[in-house]
């Protein structure tokens, strides 16, 4: 509750100069400085209110983007508590960074409404706005409702509550274990709660690893498509999105800068990248382009290289060969005008020859796409979590879940260990609404024969 | 025919039941000044043990250690008669330490007598309560003889007596425990308040004569070789004269108890209450954990002077003659002699969501209720309840605020908000996993958590208070100094270090560190460190514990200090849930049931989501 802190994307969704997160809460400036490095060197906590640090936002010792950080003292702020807001360069995937980089350090996710319902709370604005917020509060719960009444049959919520049932009967077999010590309870053997401890981590973390995909999928896919110029990136992308989105000229060089489309493949939407054709150059502004398409075969999860194939490969070809890795799929384009150029290069890698002039095997390189990002850890059958509100819980169950096994492995007694597996349970709990110490009696009493 | 009723006095606090809430209720209404009366159907058995001769166990011994901690009576008289004392768990940690003691009940009873008879201010009366009406601003009880008093309050601690009806086989009559007389008519008169009541059922297991049983055939069950005791004022270590002995039921016990199952009035469906999920009859086990090979059985004394003997894990409501046979089929017992036999009780109870934290009923002002009335079962928890309803009606009188208890502070606490927030659909017993603090509710700090309330509110007197202080302050120096000292890597502790299979140090270590180390305790490193004072043995374990656990002690502490917060945040008794703006229907009837005290409470209420408590929380600023 209002103990919490929590924190936001401010701005609205869409692309725009800038995004706003905001962090409210009696942990906010603590929370914001884990996530942030100023350039002066200076921690938010020494400053005053009102006033602003240029720096970065780091995940984990990477940068995620320059933001100027500005802090709010409590009183003095828009909810009355101690708030920071990091302002970033706008795009939506940079602002999501950010958010996730301070949930990660402790904040929860903001409830719809929540920064003006601390607002009304701590009494900074008036009355006629409460029953708005409760409006809010009411479109969420109605939300929240369909929400959960779709997922209901959905993989997330079958793969929680199976982990849920695979926790209360490790938390009851805990519990059963200390209440019980006079007791003949079969195969009540600490060690073997090893196993379904490792086995319950493995697939938290499997959810949280699927999170990216799972916000990608709904998001998109990004999917750049690299080349020397005039290999037909641009044509390829026509293709690929049925669009005249990129402008498709036979001079080299046209497409200086990095052009995005987003197309829907099968169930997935990629978000394709065209972008300036890599060779080497002296013109300042095309070198610009060609730094910017590695970026992007860098931070692209799906990587098209197209390479013509009725030419040999020459050097410019060679750098971009070196440059990729497994995530890429090599495109023979010009295919129709004969094979030229040395396929050996290409050995071990997935490789489609096309026309994409005459739209020829287009359909199977959506299919090529479609399998690495299937392969790309993503197996049907995971659950795939979609929202910030269940990472966050599933993230709070697995890290408690992981010191219980930490503590299990130092020896630890079980009372320690059993507290940590309820705080994992009740975590994943919070997303049911279930409550875990009558879930877990009930649990005793259903599997165990207990008592006098 | 009408009887002849006749004035017999007035009354502060009138107790209905001399149990063991009856007992620890009356104690406290008395020992806080209020002019108490309890009433028992038989004066023979105050503070009986009508079933298992045992006080404590998991979680129910931190609650003994907690009532102590508050002036309740039941651990000194525990103390005092032990036969037998075990501290459970040991080495699953901390929190599940458990002290259980088998107790000569004969003697256990008497003591309690003998101390509720010598209480000033309490009066002790043989009767049955057969009417409670209301008499202006008074209760009045009256008695199977006419005699009537005025109380201002009413403590019910009815226990099995209430509308008691006793099960064996295709028998059934109205009886209390123990062949005792039931209390027939009270159930009718609560009713008639507009009180309902409902049945719950629990069980026993014969009691055998000794120089039946072949000791040779059992395995035996040893006490602790150093016991340590309930109380905080108990000087001496608790006896250990008796041992307990464990045996096993077979392939055979279970085929005489399925052949007859169809005797069961329990199967048969003559019992309609619902019974201990937790404390199964042994015909239940068999039935529910069909693939479960064999069931144990503890043999153990009820006394030093009787020769009868309880077999715990074998209650059964089957008829006799089918209890001697399965019985008999277990090894050891085959010539065994029944002296009592098993059966199953049925008694009336409320939904104890009818009362406030407090004990006391949300809509009978100066009713409070306290044990298996309220739903629960168990000696403990029926002490635990007893006390704070004594304490709280005592209050009343004197028009102070009542004693509420945070389930973050106890397990009392937690066993009340338990029954008073969640209800309960079968007969509640205290276990550690209901509560989620338990590494911090432990039973070694019952009385730093607690003694300072039972000092406050006139329960524990100066000197036990200052001997708390002094205890406190000697552990927190201690560990003041823990932290302070540093060891030296010298060759001698090393070698210690290495046979105890941890890392050898390097440079100079603290004290603290090493503690922390699992293969290290506070007593292993004590030739290591000379400048360590002699100190009690319960200090010295608080001190390893604090250390050790201090990780997840601080875990626990910021959940509690939550916890208190939220619960600080009070709810009005006259708000009306249907005028809360944008309550969903669901949550309105849930809260308008329960009727929280406060915001703590309110979020605990199954149906009552998060945005409902975000609604009520505006809802509440607005007002």
């Amino acid at each position: 509750m209002i103990d919490k802190t929590v924190a936001a994307i401010s701005t609205p969704p869409g692309e725009g100069g800038i995004a706003v997160i905001r962090i409210s809460g009696p942990e906010a400036i603590v929370i914001a400085d884990k996530s942030f490095r100023s350039y002066s060197g200076k921690f938010l906590s020494e400053i005053k209110g009102y006033s602003a640090l240029y720096g970065e936002v780091v995940s984990e010792n990477s940068v995620i983007d320059d933001a100027v950080a500005t802090v709010f003292r409590a009183p003095k702020s828009f909810t009355g508590e101690n708030t920071v807001e990091f302002s970033v360069h706008g795009g939506r995937l940079v602002a999501k960074n950010v958010l996730r980089a301070v949930i990660k350090n402790g904040a929860c996710p903001a409830d719809r409404g929540e920064f003006t319902k601390r607002a009304f709370l701590n009494g900074k604005i008036d009355l006629t706005k409460a029953e708005s917020i409760i409006n809010i509060i009411n479109a969420k719960n109605e939300i929240a409702l369909r929400i959960s009444q779709a997922a209901k049959n959905g993989r997330i919520s079958k793969e929680i509550d199976s982990l849920i049932e695979k926790l209360l009967e490790l938390s009851a077999s805990f519990s059963v274990y200390a209440d019980y010590p006079d007791d003949e309870i079969e195969n009540l053997n600490p060690e073997n709660f090893h196993s379904s401890l490792d086995e319950i981590l493995y697939k938290l973390k499997n959810m949280i690893d699927t999170f990216d995909l799972g916000k990608k999928l709904c998001d998109g896919i990004e999917c750049a498509i690299i080349g020397k110029p005039n290999v037909g990136k641009s044509t390829l992308m026509n293709a690929l999105s049925r669009t005249e989105r990129s402008i498709v000229t036979d001079i080299a060089g046209t497409t200086r800068d990095v052009v995005d489309s987003a197309v829907v493949l099968g169930d997935t939407t990629l978000i394709l990248s065209d972008t300036a054709g890599i060779h080497q150059t002296d013109d300042i502004v095309e070198k610009a382009g060609v730094d910017r398409s590695f970026q992007k075969l860098d931070s692209a999860m799906i990587v098209i290289a197209v390479f013509d194939a009725s030419s040999p490969l020459d050097d410019d070809d060679r750098i971009i060969i070196d440059s990729i890795s497994d995530n890429a799929i090599i495109v023979l384009n010009k295919s129709d005008l004969g094979l030229k150029a040395d396929i050996s290069a290409f050995k071990g890698m997935t490789v489609v020859n096309i026309s994409a002039k005459n739209n020829q095997g287009i359909d199977t390189l959506s299919e090529a796409i479609l399998a690495k990002i299937k392969a790309d850890r993503l197996d049907s059958d995971d659950a795939v979590l979609i929202n910030d509100r269940q990472f966050n819980c599933v993230n709070r169950a697995y890290e408690s879940l992981y010191e219980a096994k930490t503590a299990m492995e130092n020896h630890v007694t079980l009372d320690a260990v059993g507290i940590c597996i309820d705080d994992s349970l009740k975590a994943l709990l919070e997303l049911t609404g279930r409550r875990v110490t009558n879930e877990v009696s009930d649990e005793i009493f259903s599997r165990f024969c207990v008592g006098k | 025919m009408e009887i002849k009723k006749y004035y017999a006095g007035d009354y502060d606090i009138a107790v209905i039941g001399g149990g063991h809430a009856g007992v620890e209720a009356a104690l406290a209404g008395a020992r806080l000044g209020a002019k108490t009366i309890m009433f028992t159907i038989t004066l023979d058995w105050v503070a009986n043990m009508p079933c298992n001769p045992s006080i404590g166990g998991t979680a129910k011994g931190h609650l003994v250690r907690e009532l102590d901690a508050l002036g309740g009576e039941m651990g000194k008289a525990a103390d005092a008669n032990t036969l037998q004392s075990r501290m459970l768990n040991r080495g699953k940690g901390p929190a599940v330490y458990s002290l259980r003691a088998q107790i000569d009940r004969r003697h256990y009873s008497e003591y309690m007598k003998h101390t509720v008879e010598k209480q000033s201010g309490l009066d002790v009366k043989q009767a049955e309560i057969v009417k409670i009406e209301k008499n202006g601003e008074l209760w009045q009880l009256t008695t199977n003889l006419g005699a009537f008093y005025n109380c201002k309050t009413v403590i019910f601690a009815t226990g099995t007596f209430l509308g008691g009806r006793v099960y064996v086989g295709e028998v059934n009559y109205e009886a209390g425990p123990d062949g005792t007389f039931p209390a027939k008519r009270l159930s009718d008169s609560i009713k008639s308040l507009g009180i309902p009541l409902r049945r719950f059922k629990t069980g026993t297991p014969a009691r055998v004569l000794k120089g039946s049983i072949d000791f040779s055939q059992l395995e035996v069950q040893e006490g602790d070789s150093i016991t340590v005791p309930f109380s905080f004022s108990s000087k001496e270590k608790p006896k250990n004269t008796v041992v307990c002995h464990i045996a096993y039921t077979n392939d055979q016990t279970k085929k005489v108890i399925l052949d007859n199952i169809d005797r069961s009035p329990l199967y048969a469906g003559q019992i309609s209450g619902a019974g201990p999920r937790y404390c199964p009859s042994i015909e239940d086990k068999i039935v529910r954990f069909a693939d479960k090979k064999r069931h144990q059985l503890f043999i153990e004394p009820c006394g030093e002077n009787t020769e009868e003997m309880y077999l715990q894990g074998m209650s059964s409501s089957l008829p006799e003659e089918v209890q001697i046979e399965f019985y008999r089929t277990i090894k050891g017992l085959e010539n065994v002699k029944i002296m009592r036999n098993a059966y199953a009780i049925e008694y009336d109870c409320v939904d104890p969501t009818a009362l406030q934290a407090s004990l006391e009923f949300k809509d009978y002002g100066g009713l409070f209720g306290a044990g298996q009335f309220n739903g629960s079962s168990g000696y403990e928890e029926a002490a635990a309840q007893g006390l704070i309803a004594g304490i709280n009606a005592a209050r009343k009188i004197k028009g102070k605020e009542p004693l509420v208890l945070s389930r973050a502070s106890s397990y009392i606490g937690t066993l009340i908000d338990d029954l008073v927030t969640k209800g309960c659909s079968d007969p509640y017993r205290m276990m550690t996993s209901r509560s989620e603090y338990r590494l911090f509710l432990r039973q070694d700090n019952a009385d730093e958590r607690l003694m300072p309330i039972g000092f406050e509110i006139g329960l524990i007197d100066k000197s036990t208070f200052e001997a708390l202080k002094k205890k406190i302050s000697l552990k927190e120096n201690e560990i003041k100094r823990i932290k302070a000292t540093f060891l030296p890597p010298t060759e001698n502790l090393n070698a210690m270090l290495r046979k105890l299979g941890t890392t050898e140090i390097e440079t100079g270590v603290s004290l603290e560190n090493l503690i922390k180390r699992p293969e290290l305790n506070y007593n292993s490193l004590k030739e290591f460190d000379p400048t360590r004072p002699e100190l009690p043995e319960d200090v010295c374990e608080k001190v390893e514990i604090e250390i050790k656990y201090e990780g997840y002690i601080k875990r626990q502490l910021a959940q509690v200090n939550e916890t208190i917060r939220l619960e600080g945040m009070s709810i009005p008794d006259d708000i009306d849930y249907k005028d809360v703006y944008g309550l969903r229907l669901e949550a309105v009837e849930k809260l308008a049931k329960i009727r929280p005290a406060n915001i703590g409470q309110a979020s605990r209420i199954s149906g009552v989501s998060p945005s409902d408590i975000s609604v009520l929380l505006i809802h509440l600023k607005k007002e």
